[in-house]
């Protein structure tokens, strides 16, 4: 016999893998709402089964949990229970030999401390409270509730203006989600159960490259109310309040303080991602409703500005929606050297085509979001000579899409990743020469599952350079809203739920300026929800109508497939300027991707409930 | 517009249909029975047994029929070996979750769960049973046996969609999914008006009313009790159906004999006290219209409890408009336990009233206040349904076919048609204009004037000229439409000076407490009935019924006289 042999795995095992695999995806389409309990059961379940069986508390102590947890579903178990889970949950964690038995344990402690609510609801009702009322994945994970399955399936059948009209529906901005969203639609995407997410975003490209948003009629206004709401600020979200406003029949007057409009459409977000001339589409379709804008116009009490006093007493209400304009400091010593510029203020020269001369410059960027790589690929393009980004984590915890930093690395960022800044360098003239960073040692993982960082024992190194951008984040303009008595929390207006400023009759607020800075889309869904709010508060009901019939699903049988990308410019290419880089998909890809689709709208639960309402 | 057409062959049959059409209706229209369990056309379409999986040519994945529209040229195959394996799979998952203790369930013989199961051939399940039970109160007139419900989720459509009351819901998530009281509500807390109608369309015995029949066997069998039992009008119009009677065979002389076999001492008629409510409701609605602005208009019928109910619970603010007129069911027993006793020198706290109506709400209705006006107890001791009723006569082993015929008893017996057509939508509204016209004008209404009131459309307006005015007249069935009409009042979309609701679809003859059909088309050929009786009665309006006439006269004196306000009016 021989001494050894070489192990290939069996068809069983590779089955397995294949069913690992699944799983994973499967847990990535995990649908909102279910019952956490009934979760953990099942996860827990999965843990036993990784058991080798050799210690007591994993072999027996997981099967035991899963039979306290199931009398707790079962609406047969005492409060008691809920200690002798932790308890027992505390003993395997303590005493179970490795990972397989603890981590398990762990699990249950967490959900418990995560959910114990959930636990007792079950033990004194009998049921879950858990309610779910919205399970189509991808409307129910977009901030707007955009029917994506409806224009997914009029993509499909060529009908891209109906695709438009459906969108906006409850996206006045189609043309800029479809460039610039983040696509929270596609995390969930039931389609990963198959193979992997619909590519949703790239489907509404195709909608408005072909049917392009200016050229597809906003619809028909209702009656006019001779109300006037003042929207204080042009961005995404005070013109969606603003568009869905004059839909109603109230006449918006939008007040912004720039001479464009557009918000951080235009002065965040640069040219490549989003051409200047799409934006123009969205805009001049939501102008088209009738909505009245003063540019250059600010709000305060200097001079020229409109006190918002005054706004109050001339508007029947107004909305607040200044987003998050102001830059944030790092607070380290040498950050008022000349040659240190902010994320906020580079963009919006950009936007205003006031290029900042860096060209031959050494560029270094401090921040790990999506603006920090804006400002990175941006600084590429301008022609500098060397751009790094310097963040205090690691790559995989840079808030930044991964599309994005992928694309930074592939026009020649350079990333120092666990580099905190710690001085900014000066020569004699007062220019930057150099950022001085202090390497950082990853640590443990806090309770939202981020890795800490703690100084390295190292010397800090020294990152020469001529240009430092600042990207830690945007602060809100709140002084002058609360010189009036409007309430601000940790620097943010503080604005319920449903958008009202508390004690400000008629007064509204959203967006960034209320959650600080965030995607567009939900600055959007804030300028949506504040149109409805404002409507009830001035005594009317309107809806919002969509008169597109939605193509019925087929019969097709759904085989695995994978998922179509848009192209890009290659790298080399797109770097030497600031035109769109990201091509659409062709006819034939739209329609392949469009197939995708598993309408979710159609098949599962909505067809009890109706999903998602057609009008609201 | 002219509607597309598509072709399709079901089994072999070549069909056309309008485009959008489900397989389902495609199929019925080229003959092809499909079966179906949580299918309710129009209400719940929801494909959740997957009984009704189809075959398609061409497609590996089955469609399920009742929510499927027809695809032009498709070749659909509702019998192949697949479908066949399929729906009888998932028919034994149904029977692995479902308590299938038929010989003691109520719904044996009409559960659609069973007749499925045996139109399959299935005779044994491969699968573990697993049960779900949860408590229940089961003083509550609604009886929910969590054991047998198969989560074809038709109670929370009917509840949603057909009544608008909301009670039912899903709770929880993933294998624990089922339906419960919404909100985190007992059933007592909840809502419910009872109007039974998520028991009339329950498939299986997870929904049904209280069993009161042990009470009635009781009362039968003790000598010293005299039971006098009442029988609503629109049950005369399904009692047969259950017992597969001909029409002939079903006739109200048919049913008296039954209830005379049965053992009741005396057997009257709800349409006797019907033409007695008409004579306090048309007086009051006269008496109102001379006082016009001292009143919240429109006034509303009170007959139905699941509307008063309703109302009680979600508009408390037009309790007022009510007629303040107690339901031919009430007045019945108030009269029995008074007049009717001291008539036959009975003693009223020896008599127990019995009443058997199409309705689960009137169970909870005998047990509200002032309704022990005789003082006697309750008014009405024992209600029990038409279900009950026809369970009442099997467990007797009666054969209402072989029985003479025999009319109800005096002095409670005779009755108008007015007294009859109480049982459908519109009778109500219909019967009270006849008798105001009289009051009025001081001579009957040519027959059929009201005739504008009928239908089974949910709500039906009419004005009509009565003594120079003119009078706004509607007629509101079903639930939802009446939330959509108190709703419409509300917001002054309409006005109307005398409305009438009943809480189920049809009205009484579709009430909760009937026999089971899927068919929603019953309760218009059960109200046929109803109408069919009225053209055959003697006398057409209420004050003309000769038995209510000699009520006054011997013991009432006036409609709102002092003792009818006391025995036959409540205060709202």
């Amino acid at each position: 016999m021989s001494r050894m042999q070489i192990v290939t795995p069996n068809a069983a095992q590779l089955t397995v893998e294949r069913l690992y695999k699944d799983m994973e995806r499967r847990i990535v389409a995990s649908p909102p709402g279910l019952c956490p309990v009934d979760l953990q059961l099942s996860f827990l379940r999965l843990c036993h089964s990784q058991t080798c069986g050799k210690c007591v508390p994993c072999r027996v102590g997981l099967g035991q949990l899963q039979r306290l947890i199931e009398s707790v579903l079962e609406g047969n178990a005492r409060m008691s229970v809920i200690d002798l889970i932790r308890n027992t949950a505390e003993d395997i964690m303590n005493s179970a030999d490795c990972a397989i038995g603890y981590e398990a344990a762990r699990m249950v402690l967490n959900g418990l401390k995560g959910f114990e609510e959930e636990y007792i609801h079950h033990i004194k009702y009998g049921k879950c409270s858990v309610h779910i009322t919205q399970s189509v994945p991808c409307v129910a994970l977009c901030p707007a509730g955009v029917d994506i399955p409806g224009y997914v399936a009029l993509v499909k059948d060529g009908r891209y203006a109906d695709a438009v009209r459906l969108i906006r529906k409850d996206n006045p901005f189609p043309t800029a989600c479809a460039f610039v969203c983040e696509k929270p639609c596609e995390a969930r995407c039931r389609r990963n159960l198959l193979d992997s997410s619909v590519n949703i975003r790239g489907l509404k490209r195709m909608a408005v490259d072909n049917a392009r948003a200016d050229k597809v009629p906003v619809p028909r206004k209702a009656e006019s109310t001779g109300k006037k709401v003042a929207v204080i600020g042009g961005g995404p979200g005070g013109l969606s309040a603003a568009y869905y406003l004059e839909l109603m029949g109230h006449h918006a007057v939008v007040l912004e303080e720039k001479s464009k409009l557009g918000g951080m459409l235009r002065y965040g977000i640069p040219n490549y991602r989003f051409p200047r001339e799409r934006l123009q589409e969205d805009i001049d379709a939501i102008l088209s409703t009738g909505v009245e804008v003063k540019l250059n116009t600010k709000v305060g009490n200097g001079e020229g500005e409109i006190p918002f006093g005054k706004l109050r007493e001339e508007y029947d209400a107004v909305y607040i929606s200044i987003g998050a304009q102001t830059d944030k400091k790092i607070g380290i010593e040498g950050e008022d050297a000349q040659g240190v510029i902010s994320a906020v203020e580079m963009l919006r020269r950009i936007g205003d085509d006031d290029m900042p001369d860096i060209k031959g410059k050494t560029v270094v960027i401090v921040g790990g979001g999506n603006v920090a790589m804006d400002c990175t690929r941006s600084a590429l393009r301008m022609g500098a000579k060397k751009v790094c980004v310097a963040y205090r984590r690691r790559r995989e915890d840079m808030t930044a899409l991964p599309e994005e930093i992928e694309g930074a690395i592939a026009e020649g960022a350079e990333l120092y990743d666990l580099r905190a800044p710690k001085k900014i360098e000066a020569d004699e003239k007062g220019r930057v020469s150099a950022l001085w960073a202090q390497p950082q040692i990853i640590g443990q993982i806090d309770d939202w599952g981020r890795a800490m960082v703690y100084a390295a024992d190292l010397p800090p190194v020294r990152i020469p350079c001529d240009v430092v951008i600042v990207a830690v984040g945007q602060g809100i303009q709140t002084r002058h809203f609360e010189e009036e008595g409007i309430a601000v929390k940790r620097g943010t207006i503080a604005a319920m739920e449903d958008s009202e400023v508390r004690d400000m009759q008629g007064v509204f607020a959203g967006g960034d300026c209320v959650t600080g800075p965030a995607t567009v889309i939900r600055a959007i869904a804030a300028g949506k929800v504040a149109a409805a709010n404002i409507d009830e508060y001035l005594g009317y009901h309107h809806v919002i109508p969509c008169e597109v019939e939605i193509p019925p699903v087929n019969f097709d049988d759904k085989e695995p497939c994978g998922r179509i990308q848009m192209r890009e410019t290659e790298a080399s290419e797109r770097k030497r300027n600031f035109l769109p880089y990201e091509q659409c998909m062709t006819k034939e890809e739209a329609c392949r991707e469009a197939s995708r689709c598993l309408r979710c709208d159609k098949f599962g639960y909505v067809k009890l409930k109706g999903g998602k309402p057609a009008i609201w | 517009m002219n509607r597309k057409t598509v072709n399709i062959i079901i089994d072999g049959v070549r069909v056309r249909v309008p485009e959008g059409t489900t397989i389902m209706r495609a199929a019925k229209k080229a003959g092809v029975e499909i079966p179906h369990l949580c299918y309710l056309e129009g209400v719940n379409e929801i494909s959740a047994c997957k009984v009704c999986v189809v075959e398609i040519a061409g497609k590996s994945k089955l469609v399920t029929a009742c929510n499927s529209p027809a695809e032009d040229g498709m070749v659909i195959y509702t019998n192949s070996p697949k479908a066949r394996r399929v729906r009888r799979t998932n028919v034994q998952l149904l029977l692995s979750q479902h308590d299938c203790n038929c010989p003691t369930c109520a719904k044996s013989g009409s559960c659609k769960l069973q007749s499925l199961s045996n139109d399959l051939g299935i005779l044994d399940v491969p699968y573990e049973k697993d049960i779900a039970r949860a408590p229940w109160d089961k003083n509550f007139p609604l009886i929910r046996d969590s054991a047998k419900c198969v989560k074809c989720m038709r109670c929370v459509q009917v509840c949603d969609k057909m009544q608008n009351v909301h009670v039912w819901d899903t709770c929880n998530t993933g294998a624990r999914t089922t339906v419960d009281v919404a909100d985190n509500k007992s059933i007592a807390e909840s809502d419910c008006v009872l109007c039974g109608q998520c028991i009339a369309y329950c498939p299986t015995g997870a929904l049904s009313e209280r069993n009161d029949l042990d009470k009635i066997y009781e009362a039968l069998d003790n000598p010293g009790v005299v039971t006098v039992v009442q029988v609503a009008p629109a049950v005369r119009a399904a009692w047969g159906e259950a017992l597969g009677l001909p029409r002939e065979k079903s006739s109200e002389g048919h049913m008296v004999a039954a209830l005379k076999k049965i053992g009741f001492d005396y057997v009257f008629d709800t349409s006797f006290s019907a033409d007695l409510t008409i004579m306090e409701e048309a007086a009051e609605l006269v008496q109102r219209l001379s006082g016009k602005e001292e009143h919240r208009w429109p006034m509303f019928t009170s007959c139905c409890p699941g509307w008063v109910d309703f109302v009680a619970a979600r508009y408390p603010r037009y309790l007022t408009s009510l007629s303040t007129a107690k339901s031919p069911q009430q007045m019945f027993g108030a009269v029995a336990k008074s007049y009717f006793a001291a008539k036959t020198g009975i003693s009223a706290e020896k008599i127990c009233s019995i009443a058997v109506m199409p309705c689960v709400s009137k169970k909870r209705e005998a047990t509200k206040l002032m309704m022990d006006s005789a003082g006697a107890g309750r008014d009405v001791d024992i209600v029990i349904t038409t279900r009950e009723f026809i369970r009442l006569i099997r467990s007797m082993y009666i054969y209402p076919e072989r029985l003479e015929p025999k009319p109800f008893d005096s002095p409670l017996g005779e009755s108008a048609g007015a007294g009859v057509i109480f049982g459908v939508t519109g009778g109500v509204a219909e019967a009270a204009l006849r008798t105001a016209y009289a009051i009025i004008e001081g001579k009957n209404p040519e027959k059929g004037s009201f005739a504008e009131v009928r239908g089974q459309e949910g709500r039906k307006e009419a004005q009509f000229k009565i003594g120079g005015k003119v009078l706004k007249v509607c007629s509101v069935n079903g639930l939802s439409n009446a939330r959509k009409l108190l709703d419409d009042i509300e917001a002054g979309v309409n006005t109307y000076d005398f409305v009438e609701v009943m809480a189920c679809p049809g009205g009484c003859v579709g009430g909760g407490g009937q026999p089971f059909s899927d068919d929603r088309d019953k309760s218009k050929m059960r109200g046929d009935k109803l109408y069919a009786l009225d053209e055959k009665r003697e006398k057409h309006c209420s004050h003309e019924n000769p038995e209510i006439i000699k009520l006054y006269e011997e013991f009432f004196g006036s409609p709102l006289g002092e003792k009818a306000q006391r025995l036959l009016h409540v205060k709202y």
